[in-house]
């Protein structure tokens, strides 16, 4: 005798009849654990913090003859100087200049009292990183768009995403949580850099980052 | 609609495979990696401003260039300096220079010993107490009229720090200013016998096109390390020669185009055999010698009857054919370049082979010329007031040496350490007392523990190391100086620098600890002691000093880092190849390992580019670095050949007792076919009993097995081995 004759083991109609029922669940476990994954994650994974105040870089830049260069510029022995120190700032702003809020803050709290001002960078890469401006800007000839975006032309500073996780800045990641990037500036993880330095390599067969022992060239 | 349990499943399935669909698992694990690397506990070294000084590294007598990275006040990194004529790049010793600077062996503040000598018992004192001790100490000797009985043992005798500490000594009235032993007192006396300069020997080793290298180890330490490394890697690049002549497959060796494993002891006469062939098949620079030796005729006459090839191939064990084709090959080339000077240069060694080596440089023409020997005139900037000594200082002046150098004894010597070791086991009351900066001899010299008992016998010990060394170890007191990154001193350039060089040591970080500048610390000894000593030091500090010493160059300096001036002296005038007191010199008998029969071994010293073997201990980034048939774990090796072994039945890894006359120490085999048959080799650096955890108590030190051996020509200390015995334990 065959198990399949066996009533206990024959499906029952009421079986049949929740298959549509199963489905349905199947899909609202995909769509509910996709909502989460895609939307309230990234919500979760990202603490965002304020700039101390705001801050026109399209106003500066009209202001400046030196493009990108006038505040963020190369030191004499080729070190890059990065976010702008308040001496810099001081040059024009040792009064206040206009009647904006944040001009009001900018002046009381940091220019009057001689303190840094804590800015949040968007693009600062982890501690194991060495990476220098001077071979991508001097040697490469590359423009600060590539990897900064149209930051020189914003209006205003956004808000600073950081990772709870990790204490990295979004901008590392990608503001896109999939990791897929349209443009050069969207994400600034290692395979970014490696992408174009592998496309590089092919193209000027110069490229110290993929030859032999090249971890070292960033990760000293 | 009912919920089932299958439903539930359902859900669950469809959420993991949504959940895969999402970033979330994907970018939580590129999250979770990172954070698991920023754990709070994780040490991160704080970030700050980076900054570079130009400094120059004092750890051997290279004094290369360097750069000390820093990150706000920390030193973090030291690399190699690539803009001057000290070569860029770095040796392991340099590069570990922070271990040195940071590491637990630092002494921290004036020291005064408690308990018995050795056992490290100590009391802090104040500075003001330090000096007060040793100038009273030192007075006190004076009173008693037995300024003479004071010594002072430094490791070179260039520029203003050494040259205070002499001024100390002369205005005290103490003839006794002794230097650490190396090839340079070996190269000085040729030099001054040969060519009549008072200096030292610039080697052009970058200008070579065939390099004859008397064992020194030119990848292994030589001279200045990188600059000899990089100038081996230009010669083979250029299609050089190197021709490497020592009885156990160095580095060197094993990069050589030739390698001659010479008897140790007879590499004298290789080089008169060499010099055999030069003369007799005519392949000498006959416009050199025609306009500027002397005493040729004299010199070839001798070669001719004492060093035919197949004599010298007996004695040699090189055969007669290599020899011919080794000297042809010599003479032939454009600029050959012979080089004198065992190992890293740390012993002086047998005055007839320096004088036989920097002969074959004559013949060939290789003086004072491109890719030659240059004699080099000691540095001359240092111009002080003379010293007038008082009536007690010019009594004890009037004094011999205690180690007779440079009398009617010893006349081409002028610092003979073994000598005040003997005499302080000899004749207890001579030495009073002893000053010692930067030197490490209770562990350098040959039979260290004979030195130790030197110490014993000199009643007031002072170290001014900045380690606790062995040295310090047996002082009364110790005044610790600030390390090389912590101070300003000029470094003239000596070893083998082809153009005179004075590099400027100066503070890439503030001093650690309360330790204090040496140049500051004599001239305040100076100033508090009465009478003339303290007339003879002008100046109100170190700084000042260095300052007004230096005069014009002290801008350029502080710039660059360092001073050179173009071009060197004059071309030679004369050479002397021989007369009546080379004569004597090659005459002379070659110094012989002390031992007999009862020894069937011979055991030599070898150095390693991996074992500081000088003032500074090996840091730990270096311990690390070498193999484990050097060092595994607290236990050393000593090297011998496979068939060497085989005789006495003995095999690769075993624990047996090495004897000699001197010593005895326990030590595991390594078999090696480099090591020729009958010989025993052991490394220096190790075996180490001061220092820290770090270091103590590794491997043997080979000077607890090797003793001091005279040289006859010279009376300079010629050790370069000793007989020995294997016992399986």
């Amino acid at each position: 005798m065959s198990s399949n004759d066996d009533p206990k083991t024959t499906p029952s109609p009421s079986a049949a009849h929740s298959i549509p029922y199963i489905i349905l669940f199947f899909i609202l476990g995909l769509a509910a654990s996709m909502v989460v994954g895609w939307v309230i994650f990234p919500k979760f994974l990202y603490s965002q913090k304020n700039q101390p105040f705001d801050f026109s870089h399209r106003l500066h830049l009209a202001l400046e003859d030196q493009s990108c260069q006038s505040c963020h510029f190369f030191r004499e022995d080729g070190t890059f100087s990065g976010a702008p120190r308040l001496a810099q700032c001081i040059g024009c702003h040792d009064q206040m200049l206009g009647i904006s809020e944040n001009e009001a803050v900018f002046f009381e709290q940091y220019v009057a009292r001689g303190r840094e001002v804590p800015w949040l960078v968007y693009a600062r890469q982890p501690d194991c990183v060495f990476f220098s401006h001077a071979a991508h800007v001097h040697g490469a000839q590359m423009d600060c768009v590539t990897c900064h975006g149209h930051t020189g032309t914003s209006e205003s500073l956004r808000p600073y995403e950081e990772n709870r996780l990790t204490g990295y800045s979004r901008d590392i990641w990608g503001r896109n949580i999939s990791g897929l990037k349209s443009n050069s500036w969207d994400r600034m993880k290692m395979s970014d850099c490696a992408k174009c330095h592998l496309q590089y390599a092919e193209i000027h067969d110069s490229s110290v980052q993929t030859q032999r022992d090249a971890c070292f060239v960033c990760h000293k | 609609m009912k919920l089932s349990r299958r439903c539930f499943l359902s859900f669950v399935i469809g959420g993991a495979a949504g959940t895969t669909l999402s970033p979330l698992p994907w970018k939580m694990m590129d999250d979770v990696a990172i954070w698991s690397q920023n754990w709070p506990w994780t040490p991160v070294p704080p970030d700050g401003e980076y900054t570079y000084v130009q400094s120059t590294c004092t750890l051997c007598p290279g004094h290369c260039g360097i750069l000390v990275r820093k990150v706000d006040a920390r030193a973090v990194k030291i690399e190699g300096r690539k803009e001057n004529s000290l070569e860029g790049g770095i040796c392991p010793l340099g590069l570990s220079g922070l271990q040195l600077l940071y590491g637990p062996t630092r002494i921290q503040a004036p020291l005064k010993r408690v308990g018995e000598r050795g056992q490290g018992h100590w009391q802090t004192i104040t500075w003001k107490q330090a000096i007060d001790e040793v100038a009273g100490k030192l007075t006190e000797i004076r009173t008693r009229g037995n300024p003479q009985s004071v010594a002072c043992l430094v490791p070179t005798d260039a520029g203003t720090v050494p040259q205070l500490l002499q001024r100390l000594m002369t205005a005290y009235g103490s003839p006794n200013f002794l230097r650490m032993p190396s090839a340079d007192d070996a190269y000085q006396a040729v030099l001054r016998l040969t060519q009549g300069v008072e200096g030292y020997a610039g080697l052009d080793v970058e200008n070579a096109d065939f390099i004859l290298s008397f064992g020194s180890a030119l990848l292994d330490g030589y001279g200045a390390p990188v600059r000899m490394i990089r100038a081996v890697s230009r010669l083979k690049e250029q299609k050089g020669t190197l021709v490497q002549i020592e009885p156990r497959l160095s580095d060197t060796a094993a990069k050589a185009d030739t390698w001659l494993p010479v008897k140790p002891g007879t590499e004298v006469d290789l080089a008169l055999g060499l010099a055999h062939v030069i003369i007799d098949r005519d392949l000498v620079d006959a416009g050199f010698i025609t306009a500027h030796v002397e005493g040729f005729d004299a010199f070839a006459m001798m070669v001719r009857e004492r060093y035919a090839p197949q004599a010298v191939a007996e004695t040699t064990g090189i055969d007669a054919e290599t020899i011919v084709r080794v000297a042809r090959a010599f003479a032939g080339a454009r600029r050959p370049l012979a080089l004198y000077g065992r190992g890293k240069g740390q012993t002086p060694g047998s005055l007839k082979e320096a004088l036989a080596v920097h002969a074959l440089n004559a013949l060939v023409g290789g003086i004072d010329r491109q890719g030659g020997v240059m004699g080099m005139p000691a540095h001359d900037y240092i111009h002080w007031p003379e010293v007038m000594p008082d009536a007690a200082a010019s009594a004890g002046l009037r004094a011999p040496r205690l180690d007779d150098a440079g009398g009617d004894r010893f006349p081409h010597a002028r610092h003979m350490v073994h000598r005040l070791i003997d005499k302080a086991l000899e004749a207890p009351g001579d030495i009073q007392a002893l000053l010692v900066t930067e030197a490490n001899p209770c562990h350098n010299l040959p039979d260290a523990s004979r030195v130790k008992a030197a110490f014993d016998n000199i009643p007031f010990v002072v170290s001014f190391s900045s380690f606790m060394d062995e040295t310090a170890m047996q002082a009364d007191l110790v005044l610790p100086n600030h390390v090389y990154l912590e101070r300003y001193e000029d470094v003239p350039v000596q070893a083998g620098a082809a153009k005179p060089t004075i590099g400027l040591c100066r503070p890439a970080v503030a001093p650690l600890y309360n330790t204090r500048h040496l140049g500051d610390v004599i001239i305040q000894i100076a100033k508090a002691m009465p009478g003339g000593v303290a007339d003879a030091f002008p100046w109100r500090n170190y700084e000042a000093c260095l300052r007004e010493t230096l005069g014009y160059r002290w801008e350029t300096m502080h710039r660059k880092g360092f001073w050179v001036d173009e071009g060197f002296g004059a071309a030679a005038d004369s050479f002397v190849l021989m007369d009546d007191t080379l004569g004597a010199i090659f005459m002379a008998d070659s110094p012989v390992p002390a031992g007999d029969a009862a020894y069937p071994l011979l055991l030599v010293p070898y150095d390693s580019i991996r074992l500081a073997s000088r003032y500074a201990g090996n840091p730990p980034f270096m311990v690390k670095t070498l193999e484990d048939t050097v060092l595994q774990g607290q236990e050393g090796f000593v090297e011998i050949n496979p068939d060497t072994a085989a005789e006495q039945g003995l095999h690769q890894g075993q624990m047996v007792v090495l004897t000699t006359p001197v010593g005895e120490a326990r030590v595991r085999l390594h078999l090696n076919e480099g090591t020729m048959p009958g010989l025993a080799a052991m490394p220096r650096g190790l075996g180490h009993t001061a220092y820290d955890g770090y270091l103590a108590g590794k491997g043997v030190n080979i000077n607890q097995l090797i003793g001091a051996v005279q040289d006859p020509a010279s009376g300079l200390d010629a050790v370069w081995g000793i007989r020995a015995k294997l016992t399986k334990v």
